[in-house]
């Protein structure tokens, strides 16, 4: 399975585990051109990253190793991520393997097929976009495309139907730090707190993407290979499971014990 | 619909949680003033984070003068259908029924603004009592946390709506951060005094002296017109900004605004400010503030 080849075994120590790369902390670029990037790398940091922030082509030049997209406007994300000039090389890296976490937008952004939930302007490319950008699609959201699922921009609504909820992590998600790899198989899933704000709807996934998190049986967090999503705000929780199963991904060492 | 909402959610803290938490997704982003849905797409297109839906701007409120209410919903319905973003829409202070109406069609955030005619010269909006959230001007540390006593789950300065001029929203942030720091500085025994002494509740007070910030995403307002301005009230602490008549009273509306926005993004960097700030076109002509009589950012206190 995926989830489990990629997953180190990690040591109960606090220190880094052994076989990997020098005991430096990874370095995770966020994507800080508008939103809540910074509660990312405040999260981040907790976790032992070091994190640097990506505004403009000039800071793709700096080493990291991994990738998050934030919450905020995937409008103003995707149209700035072009107009910087940072679109293609990112891309590119996600293509290659660079382990990404997207939220919300962030994961908008990755998506294959973008729809919008209000009529206004769902599939129908207004002038003015194909003027500014000659390969403007058929969406308001011209992402990466480099997740095979389907989502729908404000599936739950406008603001009055942002809300909160708990799930269960699935079980067969890589195991957290402090569980042996084996127990994980059969540990009771762990319930942990969504924050859900004008939150996009999966709606369609193809069959090799992962479910992670999934309420009434809609996938809420999903995986697909080096690339992980959900339509909740991890990072407005003090929930740090999705960080842990990110990091573990990228056998990322600096994770520290979890508190339980 | 099958989407699961708890209990929980419909309780108000976790309401209110959510609506500072929309303004958290708002934050280095412009959100810009728009009276139609063409500008609305206009303001979208150029990178908005979300639009405020108004008959009239600000410049031209104060040219018309008279009594300035809450827009028709139709006008406010069709910019909600016209764009993805957010869409933002303002009462009056203290008119709670206009609040009620702009809740009714389901607007993202509620403006309980100084820019329209106060309809109540002592009490604001209770916005403890709308799921909806609102955002609120003020001037000064005391202003913002009385507001976020009564509900407001965004913070955004004052300015002087509609002049163009940015030296009060400038005069506005750094009175915030300079009453933030001093609290923050203070010996936890003087904070009760410092209460007292702005008129605000204690617990609030001493979260700012513990965190050293506002509890909610404090915003930039009031006179920004170029991303030079919009530069600034960043680097002075800005989360984002506000742009009312700056962008649909200017030359060139669509590529002022791309240029705010990618100004706000990259606030620090000179070279990328300069770049943009070229060829504009003309800025709003604006009107400093000395020369008028109607001094707005006064309403609400």
């Amino acid at each position: 399975m995926l989830g489990h080849a990629a997953a180190p075994a990690l040591a109960d120590a606090p220190t880094p585990a052994a076989g990997s790369a020098p005991a430096a902390a990874p370095t995770v670029a966020v994507l800080a051109l508008q939103g809540a990037f910074i509660e990312h790398e405040k999260k981040l940091a907790k976790l032992g990253c070091r994190t640097i922030e990506l505004r403009q082509r000039a800071d793709l030049q700096q080493h990291f190793d991994a990738l998050v997209l934030p919450g905020g406007e995937s409008t103003v994300q995707a149209k700035l991520l072009r107009e910087l000039d940072m679109f293609d090389d990112l891309q590119a890296r996600i293509a290659q393997g660079l382990p990404v976490l997207g939220t919300c937008a962030g994961l908008i952004l990755l998506a294959e097929h973008v729809h919008s939930a209000s009529d206004g302007r769902t599939l129908a490319t207004s002038p003015s976009d194909t003027s500014a950008d000659p390969n403007h699609s058929a969406t308001p959201v011209n992402g990466f495309r480099t997740f095979p699922i389907t989502v729908v921009r404000n599936g739950y609504g406008r603001q009055l139907g942002s809300f909160v909820a708990k799930a269960k992590l699935a079980a067969h998600t890589p195991p957290l730090p402090s569980s042996a790899a084996a127990d994980s198989l059969t540990a009771p899933a762990k319930e942990i707190p969504l924050v859900f704000i004008r939150a996009p709807r999966i709606t369609a996934t193809s069959p090799e993407v992962q479910t992670l998190v999934a309420l009434d049986s809609e996938p809420m967090a999903v995986r697909f290979k080096n690339q992980f999503g959900c339509t909740f705000h991890p990072e407005l929780t003090d929930d740090d499971s999705i960080y842990r199963m990110f990091l573990n991904h990228l056998h990322m060492t600096c994770v520290r014990e979890p508190k339980n | 619909m099958t989407t699961p909402v708890p209990e929980a959610a419909s309780s108000l803290t976790d309401r209110q949680t959510l609506n500072r938490q929309l303004a958290q997704m708002l934050k280095g982003g412009v959100i810009m003033d728009v009276t139609t849905p063409e500008q609305a797409r206009i303001a979208e297109d150029a990178g908005a984070c979300a639009v405020m839906a108004l008959e009239r701007i600000p410049a031209d409120i104060r040219a018309a003068g008279g009594v300035s209410r809450m827009s028709d919903p139709a006008m406010i319905k069709g910019i909600q259908e016209a764009v993805t973003i957010p869409v933002m829409a303002k009462c009056r202070i203290g008119h709670f029924a206009e609040a009620q109406i702009l809740q009714a069609i389901e607007i993202d955030y509620i403006d309980e603004s100084e820019v329209l005619s106060p309809a109540d010269d002592t009490y604001h909006i209770d916005k403890t009592q709308f799921a909806v959230p609102f955002v609120c001007g003020a001037r000064n540390l005391g202003e913002a946390l009385r507001r976020i006593q009564e509900g407001a789950t965004m913070i955004r300065t004052k300015g002087e709506p509609g002049t163009g001029d940015v030296v009060q929203a400038v005069r506005h942030m750094r009175m915030m951060n300079a009453e933030i720091a001093r609290v923050a500085n203070m010996r936890a025994d003087e904070l009760f005094e410092e209460a007292k002494r702005l008129c605000v509740p204690y617990d609030l007070l001493k979260s700012v002296h513990e965190s050293g910030r506002l509890p909610v995403v404090n915003f930039a307002a009031g006179g920004i017109a170029t991303p030079a301005d919009a530069a600034l009230m960043m680097q002075l602490g800005a989360e984002g900004v506000f742009v009312g008549s700056g962008i649909f009273k200017s030359g060139n509306p669509a590529q002022r605004a791309a240029a705010i926005v990618k100004a706000v993004t990259n606030y620090t960097d000179a070279e990328m400010l300069a770049s943009l700030s070229e060829n504009l076109g003309e800025a709003m002509v604006g009107i400093n503030a000395d020369e008028i009589e109607l001094i707005m950012e006064a309403r609400g206190q």
